[in-house]
């Protein structure tokens, strides 16, 4: 890398010789500077041995978020292992888990203090898979965005262009006019991709346990949700298919019969993981009592979605801040006792159960109606009506090219996403490009919780631990 | 000379040339046999998981595996710069050959219809369809598969790399102490048949109620079973390359040729485990005979001298698929929850029923009262149980009174 920057260096340099020594050497300094604050030797894991029992203690008492006098009275960490007598052959191993390894979920990774089988301490390191999400955001338009932040938690597509598509609504004030076929349709879609979120979940989660038929089975469900979506948006994942001021089309004819065979698929494919994984010995085993978390840790963490509930906290924003028309349909929030891994697969797995009867609800309550708003402004105009007017077309290419300008201001709205809440934060300057785009990803600040979760559990915990948290990378990097 | 038939005595060339056949018989379709366990195992994991598997390379994919396989053997083998490279080399021999060595005690086949002693004639002379029957035969097989767990030990020590030295310190671990329950049950099965011959064993089991399995009462069998998967490092027992957790196990770092010799001696163990199944429990190449009433079938077949072999192989099937059908459905157990297995059950599990049986074995011997003796053999066990289970709770509470480890 360096030698290739140097030669660089001789071909534009016609100073002579020794400026390009002068140059090498603040090339090399400002390479150092940046190494210092960017290397990955400073994410890594350091071994116990190598480091004072306070940064040991402050690095634990981070990672929990608590005080560190309240870190110490832990007590479990000191520099010499307890049980072993401190010899060179106790050392700890420290061991790096992906980026590359088939159970971190993509591209995280994590380095793991072990002693023999025994996580001591894990470090989660991001950003493998960053991509600049949030600031390409702020060089597309309101109506573009819809087809980037689609692509962040890309299990989940739907929910992320939903979040994205309220914000905006939200901010051109037009979050009311919405018409309620669009509202209706929003939550269909919302739902199944709720579904078909957690079926993938099923999927990895029996595949990191090594049952490796469920990662199939899961796949297999998730594809017959995916191919309603090929069908209603003609794609099957990043859609960009809810937009400001409503949807791209409406329903197809004969969506409702595909949903009903969905409906009525689904549930025996379910009551054959409960024979495959719930009811099987070996399967609660390995999860009761695996990755425990508490209430008061997960919201000290921030952990929502499935996380926060297992530890039986009824937190769902669908219930708890009502957003499109969830307070007239009837569902349950499942919370679990324990927040182990085995609630965390249970909540989702009946979460699958409950979506569904959320979808029947929305099949009952379906009204007719606009798919998205009439309103000049943000909406273009009908494609027959291009070919009779002038007016019509130039309307058409300048929404195209330039966008709708969106009145100054700053929004946040947060919506149930599979994984927790997703979060949309947008600050207009008045143009047609957000001047500031956040999104909170709930995966990111629930892999906060993987350092608390994996303390002193063995290395085959670790992996379901990772799989329980179900991150998505594509949103924890951005 | 190990090779050399029990059945003959004088040393000609015939002999020989016998002895030689069946050693390039034995090798060779040891070889066809793991291919076949192979597509076997892709093809029925398939058609559990709702694929097709293999179907491209010959017919419905059999050559799938030779393709593979000559794959491989054109890659380039790599070794990692820290690795011991003696040691990386030799390792997997280490764990392929016990697993073709196998295949020499193991009866094949042979003519036990009607209660014939399984010898077959070829050439004018009588011979058994087994490579070898050494004196020693189950020893040897524990001895082999003792070996084995060498090349899997050595070959993630040898690879200087993290993931494949935590596979073979779980290996080591998992294998020997799997060892000493899969050592009981065999000598439960050795007890009743009072040889350590393979032949000798088959040749006891001549009905199926002479059959080990329920001459031993079913248990030697079902701890064998288990403790065999573990052996076998196949799920839900694969903790060793538990590619979830340790990507590739002990043999991450191994590439190409080397490769190949593990992955074929994987499958190959399965299937003599399988074979070594059948032969102690099963009566081998014994045909399942039945009689009921006036219905009388003797077991014979319309192969000749290929009867034995035909009963060998559907039985073996049946055990191939059983494995099989583990691994399509059951998840991973954790390396402690293994250990507990392992040592907290089934070593004292079969441990007691060898005990079991040696009391009934010696009260028939003395013609003492056979009701007495059980009466007095199970109030024992159960209260070495109670015992052991009073050890296992108070040793866990006293763990939980010092605190966890760290």
């Amino acid at each position: 890398m360096t030698q290739t920057i140097d030669s660089g260096n001789t071909r534009t340099d016609s100073h002579g010789k020794v400026h390009e020594t002068v140059h090498n050497a603040d090339h090399e300094i400002e390479k150092a500077t940046l190494v210092a604050q960017t290397s990955e030797g400073g994410q890594e894991l350091r071994p116990r041995s190598e480091l004072s029992a306070k940064e040991l203690m402050r690095e634990v008492g981070a990672v929990l978020r608590i005080s560190e006098s309240e870190a110490a009275a832990l007590g479990a960490v000191d520099n010499v292992v307890p049980g072993t007598t401190g010899d060179a052959e106790d050392q700890t191993m420290i061991i790096n888990m992906g980026p590359q390894h088939p159970s971190t979920h993509g591209v995280l990774r994590l380095m793991l203090e072990l002693q023999g089988e025994t996580v001591l301490r894990c470090k989660p390191i991001i950003g493998y898979l960053h991509t600049g999400m949030e600031k390409t955001g702020e060089e597309l338009t309101f109506m573009q965005g819809g087809t980037n932040v689609t692509r962040m938690d890309y299990v989940s597509p739907l929910n992320n262009e939903l979040v994205f598509s309220m914000a905006t609504e939200k901010l051109l004030g037009i979050d009311q006019d919405i018409p309620e076929r669009a509202v209706w349709m929003r939550m269909l879609l919302s739902e199944m991709n709720r579904m078909s979120s957690h079926l993938l979940f099923m999927a990895t989660n029996g595949m990191d346990l090594g049952a490796v038929s469920m990662m199939l089975y899961g796949w297999r469900e998730r594809e017959e949700v995916l191919r309603f979506f090929q069908k209603v948006t003609g794609l099957r994942m990043n859609h960009n298919f809810i937009r400001p001021g409503g949807l791209a089309a409406d329903l197809p004819a004969g969506w409702r019969d595909d949903v009903l065979r969905l409906l009525e698929m689904i549930p025996p494919r379910l009551e054959e993981y409960d024979i495959l994984m719930t009811g099987q010995p070996i399967w609660r085993d390995r999860l009761q009592g695996v990755g425990v978390i508490t209430a008061q840790e997960a919201l000290a963490l921030g952990a929502t979605g499935p996380i926060l509930r297992s530890t039986g906290t009824p937190w769902d924003l669908r219930r708890d801040m009502p957003y499109l028309r969830y307070e007239d349909v009837e569902f349950d929030v499942i919370v679990g006792t324990y927040g182990d891994c085995f609630d965390r697969f249970a909540i989702r797995l009946n979460e699958i159960r409950e979506s569904m009867r959320i979808v029947r609800q929305i099949l009952d309550k379906m009204p007719s109606g606009d798919y998205r708003i009439q309103n000049k402004k943000v909406t273009p105009p009908p494609r027959a009506r291009i070919d009779e007017s002038m007016e019509a077309l130039i309307h058409h290419f300048k929404i195209f090219t330039e966008g709708f300008k969106v009145p100054e201001g700053e929004v946040y709205v947060a919506i149930e996403s599979p994984r927790g809440e997703i979060g949309c934060y947008i600050a207009s300057d008045g143009s047609a490009k957000p001047y500031r785009m956040h999104v909170r990803g709930p995966s990111f600040v629930n892999l906060q919780c993987l350092p608390h979760m994996m303390r002193n559990c063995l290395v085959a915990d670790a992996v379901a631990i990772i799989s329980s948290v179900d991150p998505v990378l594509g949103e924890v990097d951005r | 000379m190990l090779a050399i038939d029990s059945l003959v005595t004088k040393l000609g060339i015939a002999t020989v040339l016998i002895v030689l056949l069946k050693m390039l018989i034995v090798f060779a379709v040891g070889l066809v046999v793991t291919m076949f366990m192979v597509w076997f195992e892709r093809k029925i994991v398939a058609g559990m998981q709702n694929r097709t598997g293999p179907n491209k390379a010959g017919p419905f994919g059999l050559l799938q595996t030779l393709a593979d396989g000559m794959k491989l053997i054109f890659k380039e083998g790599l070794m990692p710069d820290r690795a011991d490279s003696t040691v990386f080399r030799l390792a997997p021999y280490l764990a392929f050959v016990p697993a073709f060595l196998v295949w020499t005690v193991i009866p094949l086949g042979g003519d036990f219809a009607n209660g014939k002693d399984g010898s077959i004639k070829i050439f004018g002379h009588r011979t058994f369809v087994q490579l070898a029957d050494p004196p020693v035969g189950v020893l040897l097989l524990l001895a082999l598969s003792g070996i084995a767990v060498y090349g899997i030990m050595l070959a993630g020590w040898s690879s200087g790399s993290k993931y494949p030295l935590l596979g073979s310190v779980r290996a080591s671990a998992q294998m020997v102490s799997y060892e000493a329950a899969l050592g009981l049950s065999i000598a439960s099965v050795l007890l009743i048949s009072g040889t350590l011959s393979t032949h000798g064993i088959v040749t006891g089991q001549s009905s199926i109620s002479k059959w080990s399995v329920i001459a031993t009462g079913v248990v030697p069998f079902v701890i064998f079973m288990i403790a065999g998967t573990a052996e076998l490092n196949r799920p839900p027992f694969d903790l060793v390359e538990a590619e979830q957790e340790l990507v590739g196990g002990f043999n991450t770092e191994y590439s190409a040729f080397s490769f190949a010799l593990f992955f074929l001696a994987e499958f190959m163990n399965t299937v003599t485990m399988s074979g070594v199944i059948v032969t102690l429990f099963f009566g081998g190449p014994q045909p399942i005979t039945i009689h009921i009433g006036s219905f009388d079938y003797g077991g014979w077949l319309p192969f000749g001298p290929l009867s034995g072999t035909v009963w060998f192989i559907a039985k073996v099937l049946v055990f191939l698929y059983v494995y099989v059908w583990l691994r399509g459905t059951l998840p991973r157990l954790r390396y402690d929850q293994l250990m507990n297995l392992g040592w907290k059950v089934l070593i004292p599990a079969s441990l007691g029923w060898f005990l079991l049986l040696a009391a009934q074995r010696v009260a028939s011997d003395n013609d003492w009262n056979k009701w007495w003796v059980s009466g007095i053999s199970l109030v024992v066990l159960a209260l070495c149980a109670g015992l052991l289970m009073t050890a296992v709770r108070v040793s866990a509470k006293n763990r939980e009174r010092e605190g966890a480890m760290f």
